[in-house]
């Protein structure tokens, strides 16, 4: 009698551990069979695309939460790097173009170019709060709003279009019979690497070390400030790609692009599992966290919900999904 | 009246993997101390937790003065006269001592007759009476974060009897205390006793347990093995009882001959005027070097330093010939110093980390592919060699540290040193929380060690250790070197005597 007892209460707390993702997954179901396009390729191939950008994001910051940091310039530095691949690859032959006497320019450049500016907003992100000591909170928070003034400066807030077909194809062409979008072979590319960073490479244990304990870690002959450097550095490379992915897939880039991500990447972290205390977090945790807030965002649009509500649920799921997180923690004990 | 103060019968317990606690029983009586005894991960402290409702147990009953009790939480504890002195559960440290004490049930009064406030000149009074109680001279207006760690004791204890506790649980209360406050602890605990309290005292230091308490139940894997009274005791039978066979000897046989010096200390001081100041001293190849000296004599400041962990003002370290710059620890491993610090929940595990990660972390730069990438089956390897090697108590080595018993916590820290494989080992308080049985195993990797031409420096400030186990112990007293002596001629009396030669 115990025994079953004990089983129930087990199966109670599975649930309640998971209610994010079983009640979405019902809604998933209800919207698929009462609206029609639901399922369908159409939304299948939206929803990937739109989770892969928001992943690749998602997976910058899940280093700095893992370090018990955050990353709040992660939006803003994704705006960067959309405007720095929209001034660079506009149609040589556009009206209104940035920079009217420029040729082609090699995508690749223009990606690597994005790649090492971002970074450098991460590398000086990373400094501040390795040296500096600086919480990563405020860090980041000041990096926000430096990154956005430099669009501003860079782009006299124009808005970008025009772009070399080129450069739209990433954002747009799907190969296997238009199942498999450009975008989300990038996104699982980074995945795998990242993933092979945290779980095979000498930088995630370090990583998740620090998280554990960062004293701990520093006697054990952690190299802490570097270490922290390096996840910093990396995320904001990542936000870049995830701006010049964003751009090309939107067909235009302003100094808003990527606006508000930050917040979505770490809601979608801590869904998927990244512990607001440190130490935890997996890549398949974040690309469900990921998976579920877009189902969640696209289920309501479906359900004819208007945007300004689904703001409103979305809030709402944050909330719940964090709240359930530490209720995990507490129940260990 | 009852004839027990306290019973718990037929508690089980279990977590994932492991049954922690298999029908025990603990029967305490009014106005004694019972004292809990058992190896690391015998229980203890699950026992005591699940008494004072910070675990739920699966199966039991609990019963005070005969009337049966379902604890709920601490606080309900708490209510219902069970309080537990807990070095870990630091109260609030930015905050006065008389705050502490009354947190959460403030005295009150109303203000122009109907505003409630909190009247503090009833709280800070009566919790000077409190403090007099506990012999501890302090103003109740004072930070609490600026007592010692043993006065913070106190205090809680003060807070215990202000609740009229019936019942005090202290779980290694001794365990980073000075002689004195050891000393001090006691007066209070036998003023309780007086008072009719009943005291459960669980420690692994034996020549406590036969002084202070009245009775003892042992515990062994989870299971109740018998309950004693302590005049009818020995040291050698408890450790049978708790251990199931004899142990015969305490410290192993050492057969390490020490030979040219590795490491010299030069000058060591502190950026702290009042920390360590002007260390020197000389470690030989395959010497174990005793750091004797009170709690306090600046001795982890002093390692720390050499580790790179604390700031110094003047120093030089010279090692195998050759002058060694350590910024942090990083630098003194990649030279082969290795520490195990001594503050475990601070500095030493990585609470939500597998065993594995927490063993295989200092090492991880002897097992790379390309620079970067780990060779995980040679890192499995070591771990489980490792584990192996300790004895370490585990359902598995994924499974988190934070799970494992105390002592068991400080083998995992022990073994991720010995897989780092330094020449030079310094262990601060190496056997904190370690069982008897388990103190002979590390005994005897020390032996071994030292055999194999590596170098270890101990810091311990249990007196027996030291002299049982140094070949050479370097004195300190008030950040300074006072002196030393080789371990034939070591005896209490002349490292006491090296140790308190300031004050
Ligand atoms: N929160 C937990 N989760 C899982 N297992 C636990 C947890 N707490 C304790 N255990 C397990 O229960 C057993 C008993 O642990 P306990 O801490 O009670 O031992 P102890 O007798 O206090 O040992 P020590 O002398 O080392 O402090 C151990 O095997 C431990 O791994
Ligand atoms: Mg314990």
């Amino acid at each position: 009698m115990n025994k079953s007892k004990a089983n129930s209460k087990r199966i109670v707390d599975l649930l309640i551990n998971n209610a994010i993702i079983i009640i979405l997954l019902a809604m998933v179901v209800f919207v698929g069979i009462t609206k029609d396009n639901f399922v369908s390729q159409g939304n299948f191939v939206n929803l990937s695309m739109n989770t892969a950008v928001r992943f690749i994001v998602a997976v910058g910051v899940s280093g700095c939460l893992i370090v018990k940091g955050t990353d709040l310039s992660a939006g803003r530095i994704v705006g960067m790097g959309a405007c720095i691949a929209g001034t660079l690859l506009q149609r040589v032959d556009a009206s209104n173009k940035f920079f009217p006497n420029l040729g082609e320019v090699n995508m690749l450049l223009v990606l690597l170019l994005i790649i090492v500016i971002c970074g450098i907003a991460g590398l000086v992100n990373g400094i501040i709060i390795a040296y500096l000591k600086v919480p990563p909170f405020i860090a980041t928070l000041g990096m926000q709003t430096v990154v956005y003034g430099i669009c501003l400066v860079y782009t006299g807030a124009s808005p970008l279009g025009s772009f070399r077909s080129d450069y739209t194809a990433i954002g747009t062409q799907k190969i296997l019979w238009g199942w498999l979008p450009y975008l989300v072979i990038f996104a699982l590319i980074i995945g795998v690497a990242m993933w092979f960073l945290y779980n095979m490479c000498r930088h995630g244990k370090y990583m998740y070390a620090i998280g554990g304990n960062e004293v701990s870690a520093e006697v054990s002959g952690v190299n802490v400030k570097k270490t922290l450097i390096i996840i910093y550095t990396l995320a904001a490379a990542l936000y870049g790609i995830a701006g010049f992915l964003l751009a090309a897939k939107s067909g235009g880039a302003t100094v808003n692009s990527g606006d508000g991500y930050e917040l979505e990447a770490i809601a979608a972290c801590t869904i998927g599992g990244v512990s607001t205390s440190g130490g935890v977090g997996k890549i398949s945790g974040i690309l469900l966290g990921v998976l579920v807030f877009e189902l969640l965002k696209t289920s309501l649009q479906f359900l004819g919900v208007g945007s300004d509500y689904t703001y409103i649920v979305q809030g709402v799921v944050i909330v719940f999904a964090v709240a359930l997180d530490i209720r995990k923690y507490i129940a260990k004990k | 009246m009852a004839e027990y103060r306290l019973e718990m019968l037929g508690i089980s317990k279990s977590f994932p993997g492991v049954k922690a606690l298999d029908n025990v029983s603990l029967k305490v009586r009014p106005g004694t101390v019972h004292a809990l005894m058992g190896e690391n991960g015998a229980g203890k402290s699950t026992l005591m937790k699940c008494l004072f409702g910070i675990y739920k147990m699966d199966e039991g009953e609990v019963y005070l003065d005969g009337e049966k009790v379902n604890i709920l939480n601490a606080d309900d504890a708490l209510h219902k006269g069970v309080a537990m002195v807990h070095q870990e559960l630091q109260p609030i440290p930015q905050r006065s001592i008389g705050e502490n004490i009354f947190c959460g049930r403030y005295p009150m009064k109303k203000l122009l007759g109907f505003m409630p406030v909190v009247d503090h000149k009833k709280m800070y009074e009566d919790a000077a009476e409190l403090l007099k109680e506990v012999r501890l001279d302090f103003d109740p207006k004072a930070k609490l974060g600026t007592l010692s760690v043993s006065q913070m004791q106190s205090v809680e204890i003060a807070k215990a009897v202000s609740m009229n506790a019936k019942v005090v649980i202290m779980d290694e209360p001794t365990s980073s205390l000075t002689e004195n406050e050891v000393e001090a602890l006691f007066t209070i605990i036998n003023d309780l006793r007086d008072k009719g309290v009943s005291i459960i005292y669980i420690s692994h230091k034996m020549d406590e347990i036969l002084r202070i308490s009245d009775e003892v139940t042992i515990m062994r894997d989870g299971q109740y093995i018998g309950t004693w009274e302590s005049k009818n005791l020995t040291t050698d039978m408890i450790i049978t009882q708790m251990v199931g066979r004899e142990l015969t000897e305490i410290y192993p046989k050492k057969e390490n001959t020490p030979g040219e010096v590795v490491l010299e200390v030069e000058h060591f001081s502190s950026i702290h005027p009042r920390s360590f100041q002007d260390c020197s001293f000389k470690l030989r190849k395959g010497e174990i070097l005793g750091l004797g000296g009170l709690v306090g004599a600046q001795r982890t400041e002093l390692v720390e330093a050499i580790f790179g962990m604390r700031q110094i003002v003047e120093g030089e370290i010279t090692y195998k010939g050759k002058k060694l710059k350590i910024k942090r620890p990083a630098d003194a491993i990649k030279s082969g110093i290795g520490l195990i610090t001594e503050d475990r929940r601070g500095s030493g595990i990585f609470g939500v980390l597998s065993i594995a990660d927490n063993v295989s972390v200092a090492s991880l730069n002897q097992y790379l592919k390309m620079g970067f990438v780990l060779n995980h089956k040679k890192i499995e390897d070591l771990v489980k060699d490792n584990v192996d090697k300790l004895s370490i108590k585990t359902p598995s080595s994924r499974t988190q540290i934070q799970s494992l018993s105390g002592g068991n916590q400080q083998k995992v820290i022990i073994a991720r040193w010995l897989a780092n494989n330094p020449d030079v080992l310094i262990m601060d308080e190496p056997t904190r929380g370690i069982d008897v049985g388990a103190k002979y195993e590390i005994y005897c990797i020390m032996a071994e060690l030292a055999k194999q031409g590596k170098s270890i420096i101990m810091i311990s400030s249990e007196m027996a250790e030291l002299i049982g186990m140094s070949d050479r112990i370097v004195v300190m007293c008030n950040g300074r070197i006072t002196g030393e002596v080789s371990g034939e001629e070591a005896t209490q009396e002349n490292i006491m005597s090296l140790a308190t030669k300031f004050n």
